[in-house]
């Protein structure tokens, strides 16, 4: 190799290139986005959350976010359970099939459950004869964070599952532990760290979802309307800043999620 | 390759690992660089490679100073703890990946590589991956890899930590042939001081990060120069108040003199087996342990517990006997300096009855 | 007790995955074969389809390189105090944790018509919003997380003593990395691509944002399904969407070889 390769200003070079790319594509837009929120004062900021559109669809796109991901913990950890605990035939199908909601555009899972469920359809009619509104109503929208956030919970539990030491288990029955008392005290424990951890992942996706809900939600203001939505609105409409004012409020919400799943996760390893 | 280093220093963080080392090697000798866990050695080691970089100090090697080489062009082997081979290279390519970045010809290459592979017994393994050999051949291996380049130095990091007791006797004394065969000036780390005193040439004893004391097995088990040294080599008691024991009283007179005992430097038996009977002790028999060849003895003399070898060919002792104790020497050692003091009694008894 | 478990998630699966994604398949074909051809052969859908191709290629090499750096440097660099990797790792992850229409937003505000940087590329003559550049970069802020979070651990994993091995004896920076490093972190890399890959096919809320969707220009296929959607042509979305979902699929079996042969090395 000659020596010109070996020069060092090739190794700043490449360092500063990638420091760069590193800060101008994802600190410098965060950086700004919050920065422009603020741009016309403070009091333009409240102004923008204080709309009662903007303030109804955060807290409803928060609401939605607890019934979807309480929904997914409770399946997500029956399926890493049965997954990981049980063999049976299609198991290792249905294993790989977990991963199919993060493979799928978003905009697809939308298109699917307009499909399935909306007017016209065998389902949707039939909800409807029986007095259930499904699409463009609340419900659709959890359906819609249930398909895209399916994968969290399952994918943060199982490998807990998998490492948990079955003599554990099995001490506890020789200590006449009963079934259902060795899995609130033993099993259950283990899973906590991947439910809590998984569950948040879920919490947060949903928070942000976009493209399945918005096909799928009807964004009626203050029914229907998601924070995400909301925001996709205020640009269409040319208003960033209020756009931009609704986006910290869930961005500072995200990321304080995103900081406790990291303080869930570095206590799970310590222990 | 003459090695030299002065006053070399390294942090990390708050830790000062490495304080004022200086020392130098001879073109072709086999230094032990032992000491306990967490004591610098490593380091220095590492420093020698150009893996780390000292805080102060001069390494030189053939009287140039290389403290700016990257370990690339410094002309050394390294074999490492865990012997780092190349997984995903067969023993081969492990050999041969110094002389293909070196770009060695084709026939080169392989010349050099089967020389090597004969050497370290590792025929017929060539085409094996690294998981499929055993942790003595993982070593050979290593060995031969870093040998491959042909280095001036080599270096070896706790070579024998991973292997088995049984095969790491064997693989010793295959190092030290092997290593004398190809006349290499190497450096080895280790903890173990059985492996220090059998394989090196000249042992270096380092103990938080400073070198304690350097010379051949032999100088440093007879005469340690500090309590640190006496206390690390061999087996030893320490008594925490030497005046206190019978003929070394004048000596041990200043305040706080302790006294290292060696089991060598003891002998026990009846009252009929000394000759100047005074200079001994009454001990009592606390243990006895069969060591295959002999019986390690741990006596109890004024609350002090002393260990002893004792030959099988005399009379065999019973736990709870009362023995007569006479201790030959003792390593002495206060704050301020360390001597070894032969049994004054012992020499010359009773001078005033005389 | 077992067989209820199993039962319930058999259900879960074919309510949830299999029943939509065969729905989709159905829908597709609702008007025979010519129906579906005819709702991809439009001029608009094919070009939707070319601009998402472009768009992967663009975002899955730039994001290979530099995540592959950035891994290397969060895990292996001595030139960075502790400290800032430590920032700089947590860094990486907050992607994750942006709704892509917040992503897409981000970029209108910095790259946009409005704003000063975008005002200079305007000037020159480089649109950047709403036109292809802003949608690479719009996805490169969403899918940066995943290379970088694939081959992380593995580097973490196999630690730096090969490589030290491999500087003692004088190979320098490019050959190791190339005969020491590569070989051990390919499959994690591998799958990092595959990753990226879905991730920039299906990407929707961010490209939506800065894209404008201007048909035949920068309309991508996810936001021409949108598009259809909202103008209550179902049945053409279905023909792109079911393009979509294939590739999904595919990547979907690619995740899982990659994944076995990730574990293995």
């Amino acid at each position: 190799m000659t020596t010109w390769i070996r020069h060092k200003g090739w190794t700043w070079g490449f360092r500063s290139t990638v420091l760069l790319y590193f800060l101008a594509l994802i600190v410098l837009p965060i950086f700004g986005v919050y920065v422009q929120s603020f741009s016309a004062g403070w009091s333009h900021f409240t102004e923008s959350i204080l709309d009662p559109i903007a303030w109804k669809a955060v807290l409803l796109t928060i609401k939605l976010g607890i019934i979807s991901t309480f929904i997914n913990v409770l399946v997500g950890t029956m399926i890493a359970w049965v997954l990981v605990r049980y063999r049976f035939p299609g198991r290792t199908l249905l294993n790989s099939l977990v991963d199919l909601p993060f493979a799928l555009p978003t905009a697809v899972g939308g298109l699917m459950i307009l499909l399935l469920l909306g007017p016209g359809s065998l389902l949707g009619g039939l909800a409807e004869k029986l007095g259930f509104e499904i699409v463009f109503h609340q419900p659709a929208i959890v359906i819609a964070m249930l398909f895209v956030t399916f994968p969290f919970v399952i994918r943060a539990v199982q490998p807990l599952l998998e490492e948990l030491d079955p003599l554990e288990e099995e001490a506890a029955y020789t200590m006449g532990a009963s079934r259902t008392r060795a899995f609130f005290k033993v099993i259950l424990p283990s899973m906590l760290p991947g439910i809590i951890s998984g569950g948040m992942l879920a919490f947060s996706r949903a928070l942000a979802e976009f493209g399945a809900v918005v096909l799928v939600a009807g964004n009626i203001p203050g029914r229907t309307l998601i924070a995400s939505v909301f925001i996709f609105g205020e640009v269409e409409s040319d208003n960033p800043a209020g756009a931009a004012a609704v986006s910290v409020l869930l961005l500072t919400l995200s990321f304080l999620i995103l900081w406790v799943i990291n303080a869930v996760q570095q206590r799970g390893r310590r222990a | 390759m003459h090695v030299e280093v002065r006053d070399l220093n390294k942090h990390f963080g708050t830790f000062h690992a490495v304080k004022n080392v200086s020392f130098e090697i001879e073109k072709g000798h086999l230094i032990g660089l032992l000491g306990p866990s967490g004591g610098g050695k490593t380091s220095i080691l590492r420093m020698l490679a150009g893996l780390e970089n000292p805080d102060s100090g001069q390494i030189s090697f053939h009287g140039q100073v290389v403290n700016d080489l990257p370990p690339q062009e410094r002309g050394i082997g390294f074999v490492f703890q865990n012997y780092a081979l190349f997984k995903h290279m067969t023993v081969f390519d492990n050999i041969a990946f110094g002389l293909k970045v070196k770009k060695a010809s084709k026939a080169q290459i392989k010349d050099r590589v089967t020389e090597l592979v004969e050497l370290t017994g590792l025929k017929g393994f060539e085409s094996r991956y690294p998981h499929q050999l055993s942790g003595g051949q993982r070593q050979r291996v290593a060995f031969a890899r870093a040998l491959a380049p042909e280095p001036q130095l080599l270096l070896l990091d706790e070579p024998f930590a991973a292997i088995d007791a049984k095969i790491r006797q064997e693989l010793r004394s295959w190092l030290r042939e092997l290593i004398e065969r190809v006349g290499i000036t190497s450096i080895f780390v280790t903890h173990d001081q059985d492996e220090a005193i059998e394989v090196a040439d000249e042992i270096m004893i380092i103990n938080q990060g400073r070198v304690e004391q350097k010379g051949t097995p032999w100088d440093i088990y007879k005469e340690p120069k500090t309590p640190f040294v006496a206390s690390f080599i061999g087996e030893s008691t320490v008594i925490s108040s030497a005046a206190e024991l019978k003929g070394f009283e004048a000596a041990a007179n200043k305040n706080a003199t302790r006294a290292l005992i060696r089991p060598e430097y003891i002998e026990i038996g009846s009252e009929h087996d000394f000759s100047v009977l005074s200079a001994t002790e009454t001990g009592v028999v606390r243990h006895l342990h069969f060591r295959g060849s002999e019986w390690l003895v741990e006596v109890e003399v004024k609350g002090h517990k002393l260990i002893t070898y004792r030959s099988l060919e005399k009379e065999t002792l019973q736990p709870g006997q009362e023995v007569r104790v006479l201790v030959h020497r003792a390593y002495l050692f206060n704050d301020d300096h360390s001597w070894i003091e032969e049994n004054r009694l012992k020499v010359d008894p009773m001078p005033i009855m005389i | 007790m077992r067989r209820l478990w199993i039962g319930l998630t058999y259900a879960v699966f074919i309510i949830l995955l299999i029943i939509p994604l065969s729905r989709i398949a159905i829908g597709a074909f609702d008007k025979g074969l010519d129906g579906f051809a005819e709702g991809l052969l439009r001029p608009e859908a094919l070009h939707a389809l070319m601009m998402t191709g472009l768009i992967v290629v663009f975002v899955t090499v730039l994001n290979a390189l530099f995540g592959i750096m950035m891994a290397l440097y969060l895990v292996r660099a001595n030139w960075l105090s502790r400290k800032i990797k430590g920032i700089l790792n947590s860094i990486v992850d907050l992607p994750y944790a942006v709704s892509p229409v917040i992503g897409g937003l981000m970029i209108v505000l910095l790259l946009g018509p409005d704003s000063i940087i975008g005002g200079f590329f305007e000037g020159i003559g480089f649109k950047v919003v709403y036109a292809f550049p802003g949608m690479v970069i719009a996805t490169l802020f969403v899918t940066f997380p995943l290379m970088v979070r694939e081959v992380m651990p593995v580097l973490q994993e196999i630690g730096n003593d090969q490589e030290q091995a491999a500087a003692t004896l004088g190979a320098y920076g490019w050959t190791t990395f190339r005969k020491v490093t590569w070989p051990s972190i390919r499959w994690a890399v591998v799958y990092g691509l595959v990753l990226t890959v879905a991730r920039s096919l299906g990407e929707f809320g961010a490209v939506l944002v800065v894209s404008g969707n201007i048909m035949n220009k920068t309309q991508t296929a996810t936001t021409l399904v949108y598009q259809d959607v909202e103008n209550f042509n179902v049945a053409a979305a279905n023909g792109v969407a079911l393009v979509l979902a294939a590739f999904s699929v595919g990547l979907l079996l690619l995740m899982e070889w990659a994944k076995k042969r990730k574990d293995v090395h």
